[in-house]
C-alpha cells in the first residue's frame, strides 16, 4: 500500500519535472499558448499548484492608452527561478510568452504586449519545480489585438 | 540579417544588460488590411534563444500578443569584456534572423 502510494508520487514528481524540461528542449509550446482562457494555459505549461508571492516583481501602467504597446518589466526574486510566464486573462489566447533562464541568466525580462481590453496580467515564476504568481489590473484604452 | 534586428550590450560591472529590437509585423491574424478589409494572416516569432560564448542563457517561447517589432531586455551575469551574445529568433513561417555584440 504504502509502496504504491510512493509510486504514485514518483510518478506525479516526475511528470512534474519533464515538463519543464521538455520546455528547453527550444519547442513552441502550442497547447499553452493555443488555449483560450488561463485555465488551460496553466494545465498546458504543466502548473497543478502555484503559490501567491510578493517576490515577483512587476512594473506594468496602471492605464495603458494604447494596447498595442503595453511594456512590462518584470524580475523574481525567488531564488533559483528558471522561468518567468506572461498570461493575459482577457487576451484571446491568455498565454503570451515564456522565458527560460539558464547559465547565469538573471531572472529579470523586460518586453513590450497587446491587450485587447482591460485585463489581469498574470505573472508566474518557476523556481524548484513550483510555480508562483503574482497579477495585476491593467486598464486599456484601445485595444491592441486588432491593430 | 541585421537589418532584422538591433542589439545593444552593455557591462555593468559583471552583468551584461543585453536589449534587442527586432523588425517583424507580429501579425496576431486578428488584423484587417485597410484596403482589402480581409485578415492579415497570423505571422509571429514562436522562439528566441540567446547565448552567452556560446552558452544559452535565454530561451523565449512568444505568442502573437508580443507587440510588433518586439522588444526585449535581460541580463546575464559573469559577463567580461570580449564575451559574445548572440540572439537568433524563428517565426510561425520558418523565417528566421540572428544578431551578435561583443560586450566592451
Amino acid at each position: 500500500m504504502r509502496r504504491s502510494v510512493l509510486r504514485a508520487a514518483a510518478v506525479a514528481m516526475a511528470t512534474a519535472i519533464l515538463r519543464p524540461l521538455q520546455l528547453l528542449a527550444g519547442q513552441w509550446n502550442k497547447a499553452a499558448f493555443d488555449a483560450k482562457v488561463v485555465t488551460d494555459a496553466l494545465k498546458g505549461i504543466g502548473v497543478t499548484a502555484m503559490e501567491d508571492s510578493d517576490r515577483i516583481l512587476l512594473k506594468a501602467p496602471e492605464i495603458a492608452e494604447n494596447g498595442a504597446i503595453v511594456p512590462l518589466e518584470i524580475a523574481s526574486q525567488i531564488p533559483g527561478t528558471q522561468a518567468i510566464y506572461i498570461l493575459v486573462d482577457k487576451n484571446p489566447q491568455p498565454l503570451t510568452a515564456v522565458f527560460e533562464f539558464a547559465n547565469g541568466a538573471e531572472a529579470f525580462v523586460a518586453t513590450r504586449i497587446k491587450m485587447n481590453e482591460s485585463s489581469m496580467v498574470r505573472i508566474l515564476a518557476r523556481a524548484g519545480g513550483k510555480f508562483y504568481a503574482t497579477m495585476r489590473e491593467v486598464k486599456v484604452t484601445i485595444g491592441g489585438c486588432g491593430a | 540579417m541585421a537589418d532584422q534586428m538591433k542589439i545593444r550590450a552593455q557591462l555593468h560591472g559583471d552583468v551584461a544588460d543585453v536589449k534587442i529590437l527586432i523588425f517583424h509585423p507580429m501579425e496576431t491574424g486578428l488584423r484587417k488590411d485597410g484596403v482589402t478589409g480581409q485578415l492579415v494572416p497570423m505571422h509571429f516569432i514562436q522562439t528566441l534563444t540567446a547565448t552567452h560564448n556560446g552558452k544559452t542563457v535565454l530561451e523565449a517561447q512568444w505568442s502573437q500578443a508580443v507587440s510588433k517589432n518586439p522588444f526585449l531586455n535581460f541580463r546575464v551575469r559573469g559577463a567580461k569584456p570580449g564575451d559574445k551574445i548572440m540572439v537568433g529568433w524563428v517565426d510561425n513561417r520558418g523565417d528566421k534572423a540572428s544578431i551578435e555584440a561583443t560586450l566592451n
